[in-house]
C-alpha cells in the first residue's frame, strides 16, 4: 500500500485509540485534513527543490510498531552523553521507556508528550502553547495529525536547570520499516535557562523515517540551548521540523551537527517576538557516500533590536549533497536589525555537490544584514605546511577540517559535548587526533 | 648529510633547476644568495617534498639514502626541516597544538609513545623562551593575523622543537626588524651543533653577519655558479651579482 493511502487508514483507528480531550481532537483533525489535502511535498515545491523524498517514501513502513522490544542500557549506553549527569527522556519505537529514563516533576516538569496531552494538570500549558508555532505545512500537518509521544518540558519562572536534558529516540528494528513522529513542546518561562540534547538513532540497518516536530518557546530573558545530533545509520531518514518563538532578552541557539543518515532534511525557524533577542544557528554537516543533508532555515525578525547570527559549515565528500538555504525575513517594524549568515563549504570530491541559497527579504531601511557562502577546496599550501612539520596528509586533512569546522564546534557550551562532537568528527575522518580543539 | 647532483627540475614544462650539486654535511652551515628567479625557493621547496615541480634528472640523498621520491612527512621525519618564506596561516588551529601533534606524528613514525604532556611543556616552555616569545601568543591561531617577525620567529620556535637535522631557512630574515633578526639568528645559533646542518637562503648579507656561514653559494639560473666562504657573501653586498652573470658570459 502506498504511505499515504496508509496514513490515510489508520487515521480514524489512531484517534479512536489515544484517549484526548477535544481540543486536540480538533487540532488533529484540521492537521489531518491539511495533509490529506497536500499530500507529501515533492520537488515541484520550491522549497523542496534539492531534496526528493521519493525514494523514502517507497517503503513499507510500519506506523505503530507492536512488538515491545526492550534494549539493554549496555547496548544504546554509547548513544548517550554518559559522562555527565543529566534528565534523560528515552524512546523506543516511538514508546517512552521509563527503564533507561530519568524524568522529573520536582521544581520543572521534565516527561511525556503523551501525559501532557491527557491530564489535566498540563492542560493550560497545552492550551497554550500546543501546536500554536507549528506551520500549517504538509509534514508539520502529518505529525499533528499523529502526535502523540514525545518530550514535553515545562521550566517554570527563574529556573535555571542544572543538568542537560537528553531526548533519545531509539529505533529497534523489530518491524522490516518504521516510521516514527515524534513530538516535543518546550516552554522556558521568563527567565529561566535549560540546555537540551536531541539525537535519533537506528539500532539496525533497516529503513527509518522520522517525521519530528519540535516547538520551543523562549519567555523574555530565558536561554535555551539545543544540540541536535545526527549521526545515524545509511538507511535512516529525518525531517526535522523546529519551531522556536522567542519574546524579550531571550537567547536561544540550536547547534545542528548532521554527520550520517540517508536524507536528513531540518527546517529550523525562529521567530522573533520582542526586542534584544539573539537567535543563534550553527551547523556542522560532514557527509560522505550517497547522504544527503538539506538545512533550510528561517528567521523572521518581527521587532526592532534583534540579532541573529546563522554560522554553517560543511564539508561534502564522495557523491554526498548539501543544500543550504537560509531565509531572514525583516519586517518594516524591525529596525535596527543585525543578521548574520555564513554557509561555508568544501568539496573533497568533483561528484559532490552543494546547493547554498541565501534569502533575504529586508522591509525596514536601518538594518546590518549580511550573508556570505563559499565552496572550496582544502587548501594544498596549508596542507603542504602541515606535511613538513611531519604531520600525515590524512592528518593534515583532518587537522585543516577540524579547524574548518571549529568556529562552530568552540560555541558548544556543553564540554563533553564538544568532546563527543570532535570525536565523531575524527572518527568519520578516520583519524587519531591526538590534540583537542 | 644532504648530498644533491646534476638536480634538474621543472614546472608547468617550464625548467628551473638545471643540474645543481651541492653537498652538505653535519655540523655546516651553508648560505645560498642569488638573484630573483634564480629558483632557491624552488630549491628548498624540492628538497621539502612540494610536489607541484617535476624532478627530470638527478639525485637527492639524505645521509645516503634517496629522498626524491618520500611524502613531505616522510622527509620531515627523517629530519628535514624548511622555514617557510610565506608560512600558511591556519585559522582555528593554535601553535601549541600544531606543535604538539607535529611532534607526537613524528614520534608515531618512529615508533615512539606520544611525548608526555609535562616534557612537551616544558619544552615549549623552554624553546619560547629562547626565541622571546609570549605564552599567549601560544594559544593564537598558527601564524594567523601574525606580523611578519612573529611567523618567522614562530618557524624558528618550530624547528627548536623538532630539532631537525637539516634545516632550511628560506628567506627568514624578510620582514624581520633588527631586533627581530638577532633573536631569530640567536636562536638558529643555539640550535646549532655538529650533528645537524643549515641552509640559510637570502638575498642580503645581514643575516650572514649573525648566522656565520661556511660556504656561501651563489645560484643563478638554475646552477650554482660560484662558491666560497664568508667573505664572497660580503663581496656580493658590496658588488651586487651583475659582475657574476658577466663572469659567466
Amino acid at each position: 500500500m502506498e504511505l499515504t493511502d496508509k496514513l490515510l487508514s489508520s487515521y480514524v483507528a489512531f484517534e479512536n485509540r489515544v484517549d484526548t480531550n477535544s481540543d486536540i481532537h480538533e487540532i488533529r483533525s484540521k492537521a489531518f485534513q491539511n495533509f490529506e489535502n497536500l499530500g507529501f511535498p515533492t520537488k515541484k515545491l520550491e522549497a523542496w527543490k534539492y531534496t526528493s523524498l521519493n525514494s523514502v517514501l517507497k517503503q513499507d513502513y510500519s506506523l505503530f510498531p507492536n512488538k515491545e522490544n526492550a534494549i539493554q542500557l549496555a547496548d544504546v549506553q554509547k548513544y548517550f552523553i554518559h559522562d555527565i549527569d543529566t534528565y534523560k527522556l528515552v524512546f523506543i519505537d516511538g514508546k517512552y521507556s521509563s527503564f533507561l529514563s530519568e524524568s522529573t516533576h520536582d521544581t520543572f516538569d521534565v516527561c511525556l508528550m503523551s501525559a501532557a496531552l491527557t491530564k489535566p494538570k498540563y492542560k493550560a500549558v497545552i492550551e497554550n502553547y500546543f501546536n500554536k508555532i507549528a506551520k500549517k505545512d504538509n509534514l508539520t500537518s502529518l505529525n499533528t495529525a499523529f502526535a502523540n509521544e514525545g518530550a514535553y518540558i515545562y521550566i517554570p519562572r527563574n529556573v535555571e536547570v542544572e543538568k542537560p536534558i537528553q531526548i533519545l529516540n531509539f529505533t529497534t528494528g523489530s518491524e522490516a520499516a518504521t516510521m516514527l513522529q515524534p513530538r516535543n513542546l518546550i516552554v522556558v518561562e521568563q527567565n529561566a535557562h535549560v540546555q537540551i540534547i536531541e539525537r535519533h538513532q537506528s539500532l539496525t540497518s533497516n529503513p527509518v523515517l522520522t517525521n519530528a516536530v519540535t516547538e520551543v518557546f523562549a519567555a523574555k530573558d530565558a536561554t535555551v540551548d539545543i544540540y541536535k545530533i545526527q549521526n545515524d545509520n545509511t538507511n535512516a531518514s529525518l525531517v526535522d521540523n523546529s519551531y522556536i518563538e522567542q519574546k524579550s532578552n531571550s537567547i536561544v541557539s540550536v547547534h545542528t551537527f548532521s554527520f550520517g543518515g540517508n536524507i536528513t532534511r531540518n527546517n529550523l525557524n525562529f521567530y522573533q517576538k520582542g526586542e534584544h533577542i539573539d537567535s543563534i544557528l550553527k551547523g556542522i554537516t560532514i557527509l560522505e557516500g550517497k547522504q544527503h543533508v538539506d538545512h533550510h532555515t528561517l528567521v523572521h525578525h518581527i521587532e526592532p533590536n534583534c540579532e541573529s547570527h546563522q554560522d554553517y559549515k560543511g564539508i561534502y565528500n564522495e557523491r554526498s549533497t548539501g543544500v543550504f538555504n537560509g531565509k531572514v525575513v525583516v519586517d518594516k517594524e524591525a529596525q535596527k536589525t543585525n543578521a548574520y549568515q555564513k554557509s561555508n563549504n568544501v568539496l573533497l570530491s568533483d561528484k559532490a555537490t552543494i546547493n547554498a541559497k541565501p534569502q533575504l527579504e529586508i522591509f525596514a531601511d536601518d538594518v546590518k544584514c549580511s550573508h556570505g557562502c563559499t565552496i572550496g577546496q582544502l587548501d594544498d599550501d596549508a596542507l603542504f605546511y602541515m606535511q613538513q612539520r611531519g604531520i600525515p596528509e590524512k592528518e593534515g586533512k583532518a587537522l585543516l577540517m577540524f579547524a574548518f569546522a571549529n568556529t562552530v564546534l568552540e560555541s558548544v557550551k556543553i564540554p563533553e559535548v564538544k568532546q563527543r562532537i570532535a570525536k565523531i568528527i575524527a572518527n568519520k575522518l578516520n583519524v587519531k587526533i591526538g590534540f583537542d580543539l | 648529510m644532504l648530498k644533491i647532483e646534476n638536480l634538474q627540475a621543472s614546472i608547468d614544462d617550464k625548467s628551473i633547476l638545471k643540474g645543481l650539486n651541492l653537498e652538505v654535511k653535519a655540523g655546516e652551515v651553508h648560505a645560498i644568495m642569488g638573484p630573483n628567479g634564480a629558483g632557491k625557493s624552488t630549491l628548498a621547496n624540492i628538497i621539502a617534498g612540494k610536489d607541484d615541480y617535476e624532478i627530470t634528472e638527478g639525485t637527492i640523498e639524505l645521509n645516503g639514502e634517496d629522498i626524491s621520491e618520500l611524502a613531505p612527512e616522510e622527509r620531515a621525519h627523517n629530519g628535514v626541516f624548511l622555514s617557510f618564506q610565506y608560512p600558511v596561516e591556519i585559522p582555528g588551529v593554535s601553535v601549541t597544538n600544531f606543535i604538539k601533534t607535529a611532534i607526537n606524528e613524528t614520534r608515531k613514525a618512529k615508533g615512539l609513545e606520544d611525548m608526555p604532556a609535562k616534557d612537551m611543556l616544558k619544552m615549549i616552555r623552554e624553546k619560547s623562551e629562547l626565541l622571546e616569545i609570549d605564552r599567549k601568543f601560544l594559544s593564537r591561531s598558527l601564524n594567523e593575523g601574525f606580523s611578519g617577525g612573529e611567523k618567522k620567529r614562530n618557524e624558528i620556535f618550530q624547528m627548536a622543537m623538532l630539532e631537525p637535522k637539516l634545516a632550511i631557512l628560506d628567506e627568514t630574515d624578510s620582514g624581520l626588524d633588527i631586533d627581530a633578526l638577532r633573536i631569530v639568528a640567536n636562536g638558529v645559533n643555539k640550535l646549532k651543533s655538529k650533528d645537524n646542518a643549515v641552509i640559510v637562503i637570502t638575498h642580503y648579507q645581514r643575516l650572514l653577519d649573525y648566522i656565520v656561514p661556511d660556504f656561501v653559494h651563489v645560484l643563478h639560473n638554475g646552477k650554482i655558479v660560484k662558491s666560497g666562504d664568508a667573505s664572497l657573501a660580503i663581496e656580493l653586498e658590496a658588488k651586487g651579482y651583475d659582475w657574476i652573470k658577466q663572469e659567466l658570459v
